[in-house]
């Protein structure tokens, strides 16, 4: 590892770019405003493409000890950052597409009253972001876990005069939170076994262990409460509930946070993790069959939203369950490949769903769309790239990604494999109903026939309303950006490249082991499985153009006749209401039976207001001394005189 | 020769006839009466103990109680002249301005 | 055998006092009765050889305060004793106090002490030997009693003296000081 004093600036600039905005925003002017914001971002991402340019697959990691943090007795943990390959590929894709989302929102989010709040989050969740990437130890890394989780309930919440902002809000927090007490109880699981959590000090303890085949040991029981904690942030099965929710918050927050970068968190610290999880084949499978099962669940549910930034939400999350499947079988390699192409097609297709929704008012409910295609050009042609890339159409970024995760997974069970395909067909059906819903056919929206657009969620427009209209140019730059290396960013795995470039952070990965020449049946299987995927995602695209866009009334007849199905579907199975009866309604008549009547009002507040009445009582009865009857003190007294004088008898006598 | 106990029980005796004075009459001037009596016991008290050990500074402190007796006596029918000038009792039961 | 006969003797003339001082209802039966007491109790001094203080006794407990009280009791024209609500407390709980403490002090002194027994005119306080001990040992807290009785004098004399008594002296002097002034100036009132 060669030391390099400049790591500790790539999350610093960030900081004190929301620290300027912080403080200072409010009474700044905007264009001073942006200028911070993007001046500390763009600092950060040319820092990182510096450092990029000095490394490459063979160069040893780099660290900085920044400085001492807590030394309690034999543990140790310190603010050191670290940058493998791993970190170096998720730097550049947090600050790359980080720096492109924040171009988007200045235009997103010009006309808003706390803009320079806006961004001062932002910057904000860049600095734990990047906390989180560049850790060298777990307990940095939690703080950066923590943070982002803290800047994303602030941006989901940046509305928060509106109420289903705020609960949101709160609800991916505290969603979040219950991932952390596994992620919690893991780390302290490794202070206790391994005294330490710097990384290159607890993998080198783990190193020599054996894998633990024989069912449940330290090495399972780690690998799943860490398992916990990425399902919380990265919306798997059962904590996913908070990511649709979080639509609440502005388009730029939902493509940064909920697609590129936070929920990829949890990936990230799996794949970080391979080493406890290589030893750990159950913990490793559950992971497997965690994300596979979220894949195919959130596709279906998917496949009957009608708020275009919902569909995109359980888009996400059925992709994250694509990267989990990954690392699940081993490819962790495969799952990061994954994850920087998610970044690049997610995060545009929320800037232009964003862009739709700038143009046509505020408007987010597809029925209302429609016919868009004429006065959007660039919008759609953008998304369209993108829908291209999701759906697994060569040669784009994400056919290549999904392809090798499938791939792999077909060499470990051929299960995986299957659900893996049938939830390409639904992701590329509901895709391009999406397209078709948004862009094709009439025009159903009302914007057209008012003189004033009317806002649903909140954001305002500088320029006159009217028809639908194509977004300003620094909206559509960061889309044409991301859409070009939708298109090319998938050549960056073409021949095992970016396998080979990230084979020294997976050291000792069972995927190194598989990089020998494949054989020729090998590679006839791999080709035969590819066209398959193809075959697949084209038939989803076929059956979205037959169902939204040649016979658009067959949806609605389809629907009718499979009835509760559906209406279980569209209603996302029920999960929040099954949430709401389980956990939350116990939870909440507990507190207020219990904890609030009971030991708030029955135990503190009784005890002290019947402190203040016990006082009143025995004053009530005292002054019934004070009669004013000198008779009666007299009594007083000579009683008091009996006390006094056996007490003194009794001490003399004894 | 009479034991010492004799002596202390009288005034024992005394003493308890002053307090129980005090408390069962209502006429406030034989409640200063009783006041009288208790010192008195205690005035044989000491006289008893004073030719018990055979240390005349019993009998000088016998004085010295007269005195405050007196004083108190001044002082104390005084009081008694004063409130019975406003108040128009000697009952003692009805000088209860003081209750709470 | 003397000793103890006239101890007895005065000693029962004694109670027989204390208890008519509770019994009677008008004040000046039960004046009179403590006088009978404090005589009696002058007659137990000498017994002990306190003769000095039995002539005090006499002559300022009997002879004057008791003489004070009476001639209050006669001031105020206190009638009998009538009837009026009592105390609860005084009965219920003072009452039973005090014949607890006396039964423990008495249980006390019966049983801890040695029975010695006092011999007649034990002690003898001649005036002489009362005078050392006053003016030499005692001299500090005999000149704080006399500032005490001062006090005491001066206290009575502002208690019992009538309020117009000290207010008509203020009151008049203007008004004589006003009449010289109009006189002076040959003017009528």
């Amino acid at each position: 590892m060669t030391p390099n004093p400049y790591l500790w600036l790539i999350p610093a600039l960030p900081l004190a770019g929301a620290a300027i905005n912080g403080f200072f925003g409010r009474r700044s002017s905007k264009t001073a405003i942006v200028t911070v914001a993007l001046s500390f971002c763009g600092a950060a991402f040319a820092l990182a493409l510096y450092m990029a340019s000095t490394f490459s697959s063979a160069s040893a990691p780099y660290y900085l000890d920044l400085a001492h943090w807590i030394r309690a007795g034999s543990f140790q943990a310190d603010f050191s950052f670290y940058l493998d390959q791993l970190s170096l590929v998720m730097l550049l894709v947090v600050t790359g597409v980080g720096l492109l989302i924040h171009i988007y929102s200045v235009g997103y989010m010009w006309d808003d009253d706390g803009f320079y709040r806006f961004m001062s989050y932002m910057n904000l969740f860049m600095f734990f972001m990047l906390t989180l990437v560049l850790a060298k130890n777990y307990l940095l890394m939690f703080i950066g876990w923590e943070g982002v989780g803290l800047a994303s309930y602030l941006l989901i919440g940046y509305w928060f005069t509106k109420d289903s902002a705020a609960s949101a809000g709160k609800k991916a927090f505290i969603v979040n939170r219950i991932g952390d007490f596994g992620f919690l109880i893991a780390l302290f699981l490794m202070i206790k076994h391994f005294g330490s959590l710097d990384f290159t000090r607890v993998f080198a303890a783990i190193q020599p262990m054996q894998p633990e085949t024989a069912g449940a040991g330290l090495l399972t029981s780690i690998g799943l409460l860490l398992m916990v904690g990425a399902a919380g942030k990265s919306a798997q099965l059962p904590l996913y509930v908070w990511l649709p929710d979080a639509m609440e918050g502005p388009t730029p927050v939902s493509a940064l946070i909920h697609a590129a970068t936070m929920v990829t968190a949890g990936v990230y610290m799996v794949a970080r993790s391979h080493v406890i999880f290589e030893r750990a084949p159950a913990a490793l499978t559950v992971v497997a069959i965690v994300g596979t099962l979220t894949a195919l669940f959130a596709a279906t549910i998917g496949i009957a939203q009608t708020d275009i930034k919902k569909v995109l939400a359980y888009s996400t999350i059925s992709q994250l369950g694509y990267m989990f499947m990954a690392c699940g079988v081993g490819a962790f390699s495969a799952g990061i490949f994954h994850l920087m192409t998610h970044a690049f097609f997610k995060g545009l297709l929320f800037l232009a769903a964003g862009s739709v929704i700038h143009g046509i008012g505020g408007e987010q409910d597809m029925r209302k769309m429609g016919g868009l295609r004429p006065y959007m050009p660039w919008t759609f042609a953008t998304m369209g790239i993108a829908t291209l890339a999701i759906a697994g159409i060569p040669p784009l970024a994400g056919f290549w990604s999904k392809d090798e995760i499938l791939w792999k997974a077909f060499n470990v069970s051929a299960a995986y494999w299957l659900i893996g395909v049938i939830t390409a067909f639904i992701t590329s059906f509901y895709m391009f109903r999406l397209m078709y819903l948004t862009f094709g056919g009439e025009y159903r929206g009302a914007v057209a026939q008012e003189a004033h657009g009317h806002d649903d969620n909140g954001h305002g427009h500088g320029h006159g309303h009217g028809a639908p209209h194509e977004s300003p140019w620094v909206m559509l730059a960061p889309l044409v950006i991301l859409a070009t290396l939708s298109l090319v960013g998938g050549f960056v795995g073409y021949g095992n490249r970016f396998e080979h470039f990230l084979a020294p952070a997976f050291s000792g990965a069972t995927e190194v082991a598989q990089e020998a020449v494949p054989t020729a049946a090998e590679s006839t299987l791999e080709h035969m499985l590819m066209g398959v995927s193809i075959s697949v995602a084209a038939l989803g695209w076929l059956l979205a153009y037959l169902l939204y866009s040649r016979m658009p009334m067959l949806p609605a007849r389809i629907a009718e006749s499979l009835g509760g199905l559906y209406r279980a579907v569209a209603n996302k199975y029920y999960v929040d209401e099954l949430y709401a009866i389980l956990f939350v309604k116990p939870v909440v008549d507990g507190s207020t039976t219990i904890l609030w009547r009971g030991v708030d009002q029955g135990v503190i507040d009784a005890t002290v207001n019947n402190s203040a009445d016990s006082a009143r009582h025995v004053s009530d009865n005292l002054r019934h001394m004070q009669s004013g009857n000198l008779r009666s003190y007299a009594g007083w007294v000579a009683a008091g005189g009996a006390v006094v004088i056996a007490y003194m008898i009794w001490m003399g006598v004894r | 020769m009479v034991p010492l106990t004799y002596y202390l029980l009288l005034s024992g005796i005394l003493f308890t006839c002053g307090v129980l004075g005090f408390l069962i009459k209502r006429n406030i001037i034989t409640i200063f009466m009783s006041i009288e009596l208790m010192l008195n016991g205690v005035n044989l008290s000491f006289v008893a103990f004073a030719a018990h050990w055979h240390a005349l500074s019993g009998q000088v402190f016998v004085f010295f109680v007269m005195v405050v007796a007196a004083a108190e006596a001044t002082v104390g029918l005084a009081i008694i002249i004063a409130v019975f000038r406003t108040r128009e009792t000697l009952n003692v039961d009805q000088v209860n301005l003081l209750k709470l | 055998m003397l000793h103890l006969t006239l101890f007895l003797f005065f000693a029962a003339i004694a109670v027989a006092g204390a208890v008519n001082l509770l019994v009677q209802r008008h004040p000046i039966n039960s004046a009179l009765s403590l006088v009978v007491v404090m005589a009696s109790l002058a007659g137990e001094y000498l017994l002990l050889g306190a003769e000095f203080v039995a002539a005090v006794q006499v002559i300022v407990y009997a002879g004057a305060i008791m003489v004070l009280f009476v001639f209050v009791i006669m001031l105020l024209n206190a009638g009998e004793e009538a009837r009026s609500k009592g105390s609860r407390v005084a009965i219920l709980l003072g009452v039973p106090g005090v014949t607890i403490g006396a039964v423990l002090v008495a249980w006390v002194v019966l049983r801890y002490s040695n029975a010695e027994a006092v011999s007649m005119y034990a002690l003898p306080g001649d005036p002489q030997a009362i005078a050392r001990l006053l003016f030499h040992d005692f001299l500090l807290p005999f000149e704080v009693t006399s500032i005490l009785i001062l006090i005491a004098i001066m206290g009575a004399v502002v208690l019992a003296s009538p309020p117009q008594a000290i207010v008509r002296r203020r009151r008049t002097e203007p008004a004589q000081h006003e009449t010289r002034e109009l006189a002076a100036a040959g003017k009528e009132r």
